[in-house]
């Protein structure tokens, strides 16, 4: 297998999950045919390209306590919504913030995820994001979720060639 | 009561720590399994066979790396749409049944099905939302991520 090939089977395997080893990047280098080194410089540079986040878990929310989950939306003149998301993702108040465009009917172009444990827990942290990073005055609206369908992963990565091109 | 063995999972002081350790990430080593034990003054086997609880009741959906899907030539994309109530059930299988939807939530709003789509290729996007229109008789609005403001969920027990 080329290094190429050898690294793109890297990446499919790393998306059924981190083999539960001791030496978990030893298990991986046998699969692949690289080195347990090779499999850790490739999964360290991905992370420092930002390809690859963080190694960690995903939870389950719901499964936590968390059984409140709302999009808190804003609508931010253009010229400040930079501004403004980068103060909300700096306070730690939400779980997830992005810039997305308006369409015809909807005026909102900061959306904002926020997790809490009951309804009333996520209420109070709006009002208190609101209040103390100034937001009083931008429009907004909280859409609570009523009920999840779908969650998993996505798959992204291929084993075979076509996945190849698209990860270069 | 499957609850019950979350509960009785989350009431155990390791298992906490170790949920939140491992939300913060696990470092990139030979023996990440080592550093953690020591960390929480346990040993890897014990680490081990506690992430294989998580995984198999469902408290942990994923054990491993999280991909930033744009740095692979991908696309991820929020999608929202409005359906009548009594077609409700009838959408959400038809966007369901789709695997570039990643995930699908009920909201209170008139647009009240909101989900993410993951494409392997951003060129996709448009033609998966224009079968989903033909085949669901609803229109889809694309809200494409224009900026990310990154701020690392952490949801501590």
């Amino acid at each position: 297998m080329s290094v190429q090939n050898a690294e793109q089977q890297l990446k499919f395997l790393l998306q059924q999950g981190l083999p539960l080893d001791s030496r978990p990047y030893r298990v991986l280098a046998q699969q692949t045919g690289l080195s347990e080194e090779q499999v850790l410089q490739r999964i360290q540079q991905w992370q420092q390209e930002g390809l690859i986040r963080r190694m960690g878990a995903i939870v389950d929310h719901h499964q936590l306590g968390y059984n409140a989950n709302a999009m808190l939306v804003f609508d931010i003149p253009t010229e400040q919504v930079d501004l403004v998301g980068e103060t909300i993702a700096a306070s730690g108040r939400v779980s997830l913030c992005y810039r997305r465009p308006r369409r015809p009917g909807w005026h909102y172009n900061l959306f904002c995820m926020i997790h809490g444990r009951c309804r009333d827990q996520v209420l109070q942290q709006i009002a208190q994001l609101r209040q103390s990073l100034g937001l009083s005055v931008f429009p907004f609206q909280i859409l609570f979720s009523r009920q999840q369908f779908k969650q998993c992963g996505g798959d992204y990565f291929e084993s075979d060639a076509k996945g190849a091109a698209n990860g270069n | 009561m499957v609850t019950e063995t979350y509960q009785t999972l989350l009431s155990d002081e390791l298992n906490r720590a170790l949920i939140n350790r491992l939300q913060q990430g696990l470092p990139v080593c030979s023996e990440p399994f080592q550093q953690l034990a020591e960390e929480l003054q346990t040993t890897p086997a014990v680490i081990l066979e506690r992430i294989t609880q998580f995984l198999d009741c469902g408290l942990a959906t994923r054990f491993g790396p999280m991909f930033q899907i744009e740095r692979a030539g991908g696309a991820f994309t929020l999608v929202a749409t409005h359906v009548d109530e009594h077609r409700f059930d009838e959408v959400a299988a038809i966007v369901n049944a789709r695997h570039e939807v990643a995930h699908n939530y009920r909201r209170e709003h008139w647009l009240n099905m909101w989900f993410v789509l993951a494409c392997e290729q951003p060129q996709q996007v448009a033609c998966v939302l224009d079968e989903l229109e033909k085949a669901s008789g609803c229109e889809m609005l694309n809200f494409p991520k224009e900026q990310e403001f990154y701020v690392q969920l952490y949801l501590p027990v």
